[in-house]
Formats: structure tokens, sequence, C-alpha cells
């Protein structure tokens, strides 16, 4: 399931990236969750257990759907979505927050805490913390908790206190570091679910291989309905989790092109965008060393994006790694090109995006027409749009604004 | 020999535990932090730890994270708090230790931040997201800066771990008196007493304890654990309601001698 540590390698490390950039404090409890993760991870039982509440609670697998309309509307290649969509709780988010909380419950722990931007994180932890019978507590922006409001309801539906973060720019990265100010203040009693492939070891990890059965599902169901592997897989990459969860089942395809999308925001310049491969330094953020939006003191800086997901100022240590390999490339579009593809996939096949998978169906609309009529093509569908409904009908009201102001 | 090894040396011979002050520097401004700075140690404090003011400070708690964000908006970069140290070391020789996240340290390269941290006259420099795996990698530039490398011991951290850190360790040892963030508390954590006998079997160097220490009694009791206290949270919230009202900060200054005094007579 997980790679193994090459020689040379240090553990927790994707060549100069990743590893443990935390508080002293941290370092007991993470190398107790790397033990207990090692032991569950060979323990053919968890496994069992793991896959048996995937299909009965999760609705794995998820099905990988041929998306006529769109693929005739990009000119021809043949565009499947991997509809983790239909996931429980409507993201790719519970394949991570059901694992770890499996894992949570063999480690004594009673108390789980989360982090979340866009929601669907917390939604999924809210929901696997009351089928679990944990206590719960999720962190969230205040600004993200205004634009995400249904899914605050959901998770305080669910038994989750929902603790709004009032520092900095009130969004994920906010989040994050509160998350993790309470892990070190209750971390005997408490396991932090984690939401996507960053943070420090074995986080990066232990996200991906929970998040690996995307892959798995779609390797196996393009051979079966394609009759091949697929030419490029496609995902949105915020901290990267569904990327890393459908990468990882393609990484020894050499064939198969590895394509991550992340958020432009309105434009490339500071405080407008969220994409670390178009602007980002190496540096350290959160406990994981890697591509940092920051500014020539090494202070973090403001993000912007559509999309409440993929707002952060770091990305996953193994994307780097990835790219740097020249594994995988990476790519942003706009605010307006992922707007634009949450239409067009409603008006085409009948599906709701979020709008942070909308950022990788824009990119196939944006680069589909280069593309050969027989390439198949994969695309993470990471989740679904509900909770964007409202903020999309204000971005167009807002841009339906400023357009006749700058046209007048 | 280091200031921070004579300090301690000159505490030792004298019976007594030391007094460390913390303050971020840079709040209200980095004039107040020099004069602030000079005051204290007129009034018997015996180390500074000097916050560099980071955008994300996960180890801090909601007092210094309010600090860190008023400086950063009074422009406090690490260019300008060398400029303040400067002007500290040309009245005063009392040793001097940067409290800072990493990444700002990583910003313009590691060596050559840490040579201009040694240049403007700091004697160490306590990196709060450096643990002894990551910080192997990390120490041939503070040898070679000649600044000092302050750890931390967690209540949380096993004897292997204590161990460990301790190899890399110079001027004293941080003992975390509780698992948590930086922040006043009602009372001295349980932990404290435990985590600093659990260092002191691990290392000679000094063993300071901080984290939620704020009143003078709370400082007599940890004084009585190590050799020296470390008061964060409470100082900076007691320099930050004094403002630039000159009367209230020399209040604040006099408060801090008696947090000195409590722990220079335990």
């Amino acid at each position: 399931m997980s790679r193994a540590v090459r020689p040379g390698e240090r553990r927790g490390y994707f060549g100069p990236y990743g590893g443990q950039f935390v508080p002293e404090t941290l370092m007991a409890p993470l190398a107790e969750l790397a033990a207990a993760w090692r032991k569950a991870r060979r323990d053919p039982e968890f496994q069992r257990e793991f896959r048996g509440y995937l299909r009965d609670l999760v609705g794995r697998p998820t099905p990988l759907y041929f998306a006529r309309r769109l693929s005739a509307a990009i000119g021809g290649a043949r565009i499947f979505l991997k509809r983790e969509d239909l996931c429980h709780t409507g993201a790719h988010k519970i394949n991570n927050s059901l694992g770890q909380i499996l894992l949570a419950r063999r480690m004594g722990k009673r108390r789980v805490i989360a982090e979340t931007g866009a929601g669907q994180h917390g939604v999924a932890t809210a929901a696997m913390a009351a089928a679990f019978e944990m206590e719960c507590v999720i962190y969230m922006g205040r600004v993200d908790m205004e634009r995400q409001a249904l899914n605050v309801y959901r998770m305080r539906e669910f038994g989750a206190e929902v603790v709004p973060v009032t520092a900095g720019q009130q969004t994920l990265k906010e989040a994050i570091s509160e998350a993790m100010r309470d892990w070190v203040t209750n971390v005997r009693t408490t396991h932090y679910v984690l939401g996507t492939v960053f943070g420090a070891y074995p986080y990066p990890d232990l996200v991906r291989d929970f998040q690996s059965v995307i892959g798995r599902e779609a390797r196996r169901q393009c051979f079966k309905q394609a009759g091949r592997l697929p030419d490029r897989v496609v995902a949105c990459v915020g901290g990267g989790s569904n990327a890393m969860g459908l990468f990882s089942g393609f990484l020894e395809d050499p064939g198969v092109a590895l394509i991550g999308v992340e958020a432009g925001g309105r434009r490339i310049a500071p405080g407008e965008h969220a994409a670390r491969f178009a602007g980002g330094k190496l540096g350290v953020l959160q406990g994981a060393r890697t591509l940092v939006l920051q500014d020539e003191e090494g202070q973090i800086l403001p993000t912007h994006s559509v999309s409440a997901g993929l707002d952060y100022a770091a990305v996953g240590p193994e994307h780097v790694w990835l790219r740097d390999q020249g594994r995988a490339t990476y790519h942003f579009v706009t605010d307006e090109e992922a707007v634009n593809a949450f239409d067009g996939l409603c008006r085409l096949e009948g599906i709701l995006p979020a709008l942070e998978s909308a950022h990788a169906v824009a990119y196939v609309l944006r680069e589909g027409s280069k593309w050969k009529p027989e390439d198949v093509v994969i695309v993470n569908l990471s989740g679904r749009g509900d909770k964007d409904l409202q903020l999309v009908m204000d971005w167009k009201a807002r841009h339906a604004r400023s357009g006749e102001a700058s046209s007048s | 020999m280091s200031r921070i090894a004579t300090c301690f040396e000159e505490l030792r011979r004298r019976g007594r535990r030391g007094f460390i002050a913390y303050l971020t520097a840079g709040d209200p401004s980095l004039e107040d932090t020099v004069d602030i700075a000079l005051r204290l140690a007129e009034a018997g404090t015996d180390l500074i730890e000097l916050g560099l003011a980071f955008s994300d400070p996960l180890a801090d708690g909601r007092v210094n994270q309010a600090s860190a964000e008023r400086a950063l908006a009074a422009g406090a970069t690490l260019g300008r708090v060398e400029e303040a140290v400067r002007q500290i070391r040309a009245r005063s020789e009392i040793p001097l230790v940067l409290y800072s996240y990493l990444n700002p340290l990583l910003a313009r390269g590691f060596e050559t931040t840490l040579h201009g941290i040694a240049a403007a006259g700091f004697d160490g420099v306590l990196p709060l997201d450096l643990p002894p795996e990551e910080a192997e990698a990390f120490q041939p530039a503070f040898t070679k800066a000649g600044l000092d490398r302050i750890c931390l011991v967690a209540p949380t951290s096993t004897d292997d771990r204590v161990a460990r850190i301790v190899r890399g360790a110079g001027g004293f040892v941080y003992c975390i008196s509780r698992a948590g963030v930086t922040g006043a508390q009602d009372r001295l954590a349980s932990d404290a007493a435990e985590v600093a006998a659990r260092a002191r079997r691990f290392t000679k160097l000094p063993i300071a304890l901080g984290f939620g220490i704020s009143t003078p009694d709370q400082a007599r009791e940890a004084a009585r654990l190590a050799d020296a206290v470390v008061v964060g949270s409470a100082l900076v919230q007691r320099f930050f309601e004094a403002g630039n009202d000159p009367a209230r900060r020399s209040e604040a200054v006099r408060w801090a001698a008696a947090l000195a005094e409590a722990a220079h007579g335990a």
C-alpha cells in the first residue's frame, strides 16, 4: 500500500521535502501515531475493517463515469470522471477520516479534532466521529465558516463542536495552526485527524495511503471500461490529498501523465492566488518542508481562491518531489475558469461539482482540444458542489456588477 | 566563555536561580523593545528572549499571537530586530536569545542569516519547530556562527528523546512545564517537576522552566525546580496594557523586578 523507504532516504522525506518540523511536544505523539499506523497497515483485521466500512458506510467503489457530452464538447478525448462526489458526505475526504478514526480507536483515543477549509473534511470527520462515538471538535476559519455555512450546520448536526478561528486570514492555514495548538495541549487523549497529505510525518504518508483507494479503483475500472490505462489523470491540488490518492494508483505506469491543477485565483500576484508551483519558494510551514507562498522575510503570504478547499499557502511535500522527478506536472486555472467549469459540468452532464473539483474540470476544458480523440483521461471529481451554490451565485452577481461598471 | 554560560556560572556561584524574560521584538515598536529590554536588564533580569514575529506561530497562545501580529504590523523584520539588538548591545551585556520559527530564518539562506544574527549581538537561537531529528542537519550552521542552539524538552519527551535532544543543545535546556502552547496559567503544571528532573538526568547544562508562569509565587515555585524560570506571555500582556504610558511601563518593569526577585530568592 505504501511506498517503502528507499536506501539512503530518510523516513518521512520525499527527496528533500517533508520531514517533521514541529514543536518538541508533538514529536512523541507523532512517533506513536507512525508506529500505530505501521502496525495497522500490516494487520489484515484492520484492513478488512477499513475495507468493510468503505464499502458499506462510504459507498465504495465509486463509479468511473464516461462523460459523453463533456468529451464531445472538448473535441473528442474520452473523459472519465472518478465520482468521489458520490461518497457519503459528498467528497473523497471521508476515505481518510474513516481510516484515521479507526486508527484513533485502536490507539485508545476518544477525542478527535480536525481543521477544515471548505468544510468537507470537517463534515466527514464529524460524521465518522458520530458513527464511532467520539468527541469531535472542528477548527474552521471564520471567513470559511461564512462562505461554507451549510457545512457548518452539517457538522453541528453530527454533534461536533465547530470552533471559529479568528487569527490572521481566518481560513484553512489558521485552522490548521489552531488544531495543532489543541493537539499540543490535549495530546494524551486526542487524535488530530489532519485532512490532507500535509504536515509532519506520518501524515503525508498516512493520508495518501487512506486515499490510495481512489487510484486503485480508477486503474481497475479504466482497464475494464476503456480497455487500457489512461493517458492522463487530472486532479485539483490544495494540500493535495485527492490528487495523491488518484496519482498513487498510476505511479508505476510511466505512460500515464499525472496532472495537478492549482488555484490561480484572480491572477498570479502575491495574495491573489494559491498556485504554489507558480509562486512558491522552498520553506517550512506547519510541520513540512515544501513549496510555500511567502514573502522575502519568510512570512507566509495571504492566499486567495474562490474555492475554500484550495485556499492554502503550501502544498503536500510528495507533490513537489513528483514535480522534481518529472513524474507529475502542475498547472493552474483562474477563479473564472473554475466557475465556468462548474457551470459547464452542470449543463453538460447534470453533475454539480465542488468548486475545488471544478478546477480539474476547467483544466480539461481549456487543454482538452489539444488531445487526440482516442486519448483516455480520468478527472477526479473529488466532491460535490451543493455547498458552493450560494458562493457561485454571489460570485456571479459581483462579477456581473463589476463587468457593467468596467464597460460603462 | 559565552554570555549565556557566564550568566549561569555567575548565578551558580552566587547560589541563585535566574530570571529569563520573553518579549516579542517590535511590539509595540522596536524603539520600545530596546527601552524595555534595557530596563528589564537593570531590574534584575538575567537573560532576555526576543521573539521574531511570524505570521503562523503555532506553538504560541493568544497573547503571543496578538503580540506577533502587532509586531509584524509595526514592521519588525529580522533586519530591524538586529538593528534593535545592536542598540541594546551598545549599552548592555545581558545575554540575548532569538526565539523564532524556522521559516523566517530560511528565507534568505540559513547560514547567512545565522551569521547576521550573531553579528548583531545575539548569543543563541531557540528554534520552536526544529526537533533534534531535523536539527542535526542545521547544527553546523549554528556552530559556525558561534550561536548556542537552545533546545526544548517537553512533558511528552521520552528518555530516549531527551538524550537525543541534549546532544546538540547549547546554552541552557528549556523545559516546557506543560503540554500546550505559551500562555499564562493559574498554577504551575504538575508536569513541571518531572520534566525538569528528567532533563537534569541527561545534561549538565542549566535547566530553564517556562510556559504558563505568570506570578512571582509561580516563579519562586518553578525556580526551586530548575536553574532559571522563563516568563513570557504574562510579561508581554503587562507591557501591552501599559502601552506608551511611562508610569504604567515603569509599573510593568517593577512587576518584572518582583518576578526576578522571586526567582533569585528561591
